[in-house]
């Protein structure tokens, strides 16, 4: 007990006496914050448990997801397959299992692919303004003139169908938004006094906005990419039904929705358990994100 | 030291137009204390962003030394001159440390003995070590402006602007401000250029005065014409009775400039 | 002081807010009463003045913890009203003009419109009437051209305006006390003053009660006719404006003495000297009554 206390009040000292130390308090009282949110935990655990069974998901499997066994095809729910069998015997809880790495695998080249794009052409835009601001906002807004899922469509439709133009059509399709916010919040940065007096010190553009200006771009651009998460994650599956994501027999949790649509009426479980899957991490992001917008974002912030 | 001849300023253009500064000169001396007076819209501070070099729409002269400044200022100029803003709360970047906003001066400059530098700097300012690695939010505004004033003062400049330096503080902050500030210019023999719409705070800190309205001079006195009310033009001294506080019967005199 | 006796009587008032840290008490112990009068709070920032005056009209966030001894407004015990019963009192009887008029009214109506609205919420009365109520009340803070002036956006007025309209929505309810929270601190020496003119005009001719929130020591004390110095949530003391200068508590004399003066000599300010035992001192015994 006591040497809980004694770390806590090194985290929480006012006069901290390394810079790790001082970063080590202000983790702390956000995480402190966080996890007075119920939902937002709740939803990290889902996520951390989508990681989990990604990593694990060998061990966790019962069986091959790509083996078919037609003697045992369309089988209900059952001991020996949890959620049944598709309609050529493949273990749904094991495609299941497996796909939570292709889920992973989008979300997170999606997030890392847009996400700077977003936030490098967001920030320059904003900073610079005038001619540059013009330009690239004007690309932005192309981008942004489209539907997404149907831009997507187009991309993959000329860069040929598979999970791994997907995430590229995809990730072109997300990074419009995030430079709208980046910009945004680069212009009520741009003209603060802690800007000017940086500028005064003789500070370069580069210097200014890598150094002073994403910084505080990026916790808005956390919020709002773990929102979309769930909007990816949907995209993804949209494709993955229409067949022009993962191809089969990849264990694609939107594929798996799309071939277990014939089966609807009679065996059910073949689009309910993967689309509970989607459902269920969507909906744990996006309770992630609404927790992360509490303890990040700085027009909540007192 | 610092020369600023026939300034202009304009802002926008067409209908949005502003003339915000019209024609102000004035000359400050080595180790002097100068100080612009004004209410607001007067463009006090537009004449320091001029001289600071983060307004670029200027005309006429400002000269350093006799060196003629253009729009662009070199990296060397910001050596020579360093700036105090208004908000304590608005001029400390919220995510870095003390330590990081002080370092990051001295690294710009390639000036070296960062650690040095900057627990010096903050003895001088009157902050002990225990300030060194704390965030903005931990500080209140004094030692704020404290920090401020140290990140001015790392790259020992020789011109130093303020701009309504302690009218976000309390009156006691003020004051401890003041007397820094007082004494760092004394110590480091510096030429400072105060902004400010209180006459008292003026007259205490500067020996030279100029008063602005709606961006023209209106005139330039002396701290000591200031005190013994050797002033020519109204505005002035409206300005000054007014600073004495509430008078029923003088603010029925008041006129609008 | 009035003999129609105390319009405002507070006794006791503690506020407190929740933190990290455990609760922080933002008043503390704090009484007084108001006559028919101009009262002035006093204090730095974080001495709890803006949140005594909030605390009146119950006006803080639902998470702050209020308790008192007694609000008592014309004989009326606030602390008993519902919040149904406070909207009431609020505007109505009661006002409250804040620092920054520019966020304190609706940016795509008239401020004309706004006014006559404070007003036809309290009263039923025609909109004709009500129109010529309102460029009356117009007229009443000064503003020269009070048709014009109606038909103005916020956006469309300078501060000093912007703080003469929003006191002229205040008082078209014409209510008994008002107050006001740093009123004039965002505005110019010389406009400050015509809108404080306004303000002890009304108050003299209305008889209406004034509360001036303000950090500003000689202003007060030139302005109202007490003042309650506060620091750290307690009241200092409460001095006759007139007797300021002679007051001998030390947090008094400390603000004082830490002022610049055109007159003064350009030596070292003195600064305040602040002392722990300031918040030990019982001082609510004494400031109510005088």
């Amino acid at each position: 007990m006591s040497s809980t206390r004694r770390w806590q009040h090194w985290l929480l000292s006012d006069s901290p006496a390394s810079p790790f130390q001082a970063a080590a308090g202000r983790t702390y009282l956000g995480l402190a914050e966080f996890l007075k949110n119920r939902l937002a935990v709740f939803g990290l655990l889902i996520i951390a448990a989508l990681i989990l069974i990604a990593f694990f998901a060998p061990y966790i499997a019962p069986c091959d997801p790509l083996v078919t066994n037609l003697v045992n095809r369309l089988q209900p729910l059952s001991a020996a397959h949890y959620f049944g069998t598709d309609e050529v015997g493949r273990d749904i809880f094991s495609r299941i299992v497996w796909g939570s790495r292709l889920t992973l695998y989008v979300i997170g080249l999606v997030a890392i692919i847009a996400a700077p794009v977003g936030i490098i052409i967001g920030t320059v835009s904003g900073y610079f303004g005038g001619l540059i601001d013009t330009i690239l906002m004007r690309i932005t807004d192309i981008f942004l003139a489209f539907p997404k899922l149907i831009l997507a469509l187009a991309f993959v439709a000329a860069l040929g169908p598979g999970i791994e133009n997907a995430v590229i059509a995809i990730a072109i399709t997300s990074w419009p938004p995030y430079a709208r916010i980046a910009r945004g919040e680069t212009i009520t940065i741009r003209n603060g006094d802690f800007i000017k007096a940086i500028r005064l010190q003789g500070a370069g553009p580069i210097r200014i906005i890598t150094g002073h200006i994403m910084p505080l771009c990026i916790s808005s651009l956390i919020v709002r990419i773990t929102l979309d998460m769930a909007g990816i994650i949907l995209t993804a599956a949209g494709l993955g039904f229409l067949g022009l994501g993962a191809q089969p027999p990849s264990p694609e949790w939107g594929a798996m929705t799309s071939t277990g649509r014939a089966y609807i009426i009679d065996h059910w479980w073949l689009i309910t358990m993967p689309g509970t899957a989607i459902f269920v991490v969507s909906l744990a992001f996006n309770l992630l994100g609404d927790g992360l917008r509490e303890v990040l974002d700085p027009k909540s912030d007192n | 030291m610092l020369q600023v001849d026939n300034l202009h300023v304009i802002f926008g253009h067409g209908l949005d137009l502003n003339h915000a500064v019209k024609n102000v000169s004035f000359t400050v001396g080595q180790g002097e204390s100068f100080g612009l007076v004004g209410e607001s819209g007067s463009g006090k501070s537009t004449v320091l962003n001029c001289i600071a070099g983060l307004i670029n729409t200027w005309q006429g002269e400002i000269e350093i030394d006799g060196e003629r400044l253009s729009h662009r200022r070199p990296k060397s100029f910001y050596r020579k001159v360093q700036m105090v803003f208004q908000d304590p709360y608005g001029s400390l970047h919220p995510r870095h440390t003390v330590d990081r906003t002080l370092k990051e001066s001295v690294n710009i400059h390639h000036l070296g003995d960062a650690n040095l530098r900057v627990v010096k700097v903050l003895g001088e300012v009157g902050l002990g070590p225990q300030f060194r690695f704390r965030y903005p939010h931990q500080l209140s505004g004094g030692q704020r402006q404290r920090v401020a004033i140290a990140r001015a003062l790392i790259l020992e400049p020789e011109i130093l602007l303020l701009d309504e330096p302690t009218s976000a503080l309390d009156v006691s902050i003020q004051a401890e401000i003041l007397n820094l500030l007082q004494d760092i210019s004394k110590k480091r023999n510096l030429t400072s250029i105060l902004v400010s719409h209180d006459l008292a705070v003026v007259s205490h800190m500067c020996d030279n005065i100029l008063v602005m309205s709606q961006g023209a001079t209106v005139e330039a006195l002396s701290c000591d014409q200031l005190r013994s009310g050797d002033i020519k033009q109204r505005y002035t001294r409206q300005l000054l009775v007014a600073s004495k506080g509430y008078d029923r019967a003088a603010i029925d005199q008041f006129q609008d400039y | 002081m009035n003999d129609s006796g105390h319009l405002l009587d507070v006794k006791d008032l503690t506020v407190s807010f929740p933190s990290p840290r455990g609760e922080v008490c933002a008043v503390k112990n704090v009484s007084f009463s108001l006559g028919h009068e101009k009262i002035g709070i006093v204090g730095e920032s974080g001495s709890g003045k803006s949140v005594t005056g909030r605390a009146i009209l119950r006006l803080l966030p639902p998470y702050a913890h209020i308790h008192a001894t007694a609000i008592t407004f014309q004989e009326k015990d606030l602390l008993s009203f519902s919040e149904q019963e406070m909207r009431r009192i609020r505007g109505r009887q009661i006002s409250m003009v804040m620092q920054d008029p520019k966020y304190s009214l609706n940016p795509v109506r008239t401020v004309g419109e706004q006014i006559r609205e404070a007003y036809t919420i309290h009263r039923k009365v025609p909109r004709r009437q009500a129109r010529q109520q309102t460029l009356e009340m117009l007229t009443a803070v000064r503003i020269r051209n009070p048709e014009q002036v109606y038909r103005l956006y916020p956006h469309e007025v300078s501060g000093g305006m912007g703080q003469r309209i929003m006191i002229a929505m205040m008082l078209i309810p014409e209510p008994s006390l008002l107050i006001a929270d740093e009123p004039t601190s965002a505005l110019d020496v010389t406009v400050q003053l015509q809108v404080l003119a306004i303000l002890d005009d009304l108050v003299t001719q209305r008889g209406m009660g004034l509360i001036f929130i303000s950090h500003d020591l000689e202003l007060v004390a030139s302005f109202c006719d007490r003042i309650i110095i506060m620091y750290g949530g307690r009241i200092m003391e409460v001095v006759d404006a007139a007797n300021l200068h002679q007051s001998t508590h030390p947090y008094t004399r400390g603000l004082l003495n830490c002022l610049p003066r055109i007159d003064g000599d350009k030596g070292k300010l003195s600064t305040l000297q602040r002392d722990a035992s300031w918040l030990d001192a019982d001082f609510s015994a004494t400031a109510g009554g005088k």
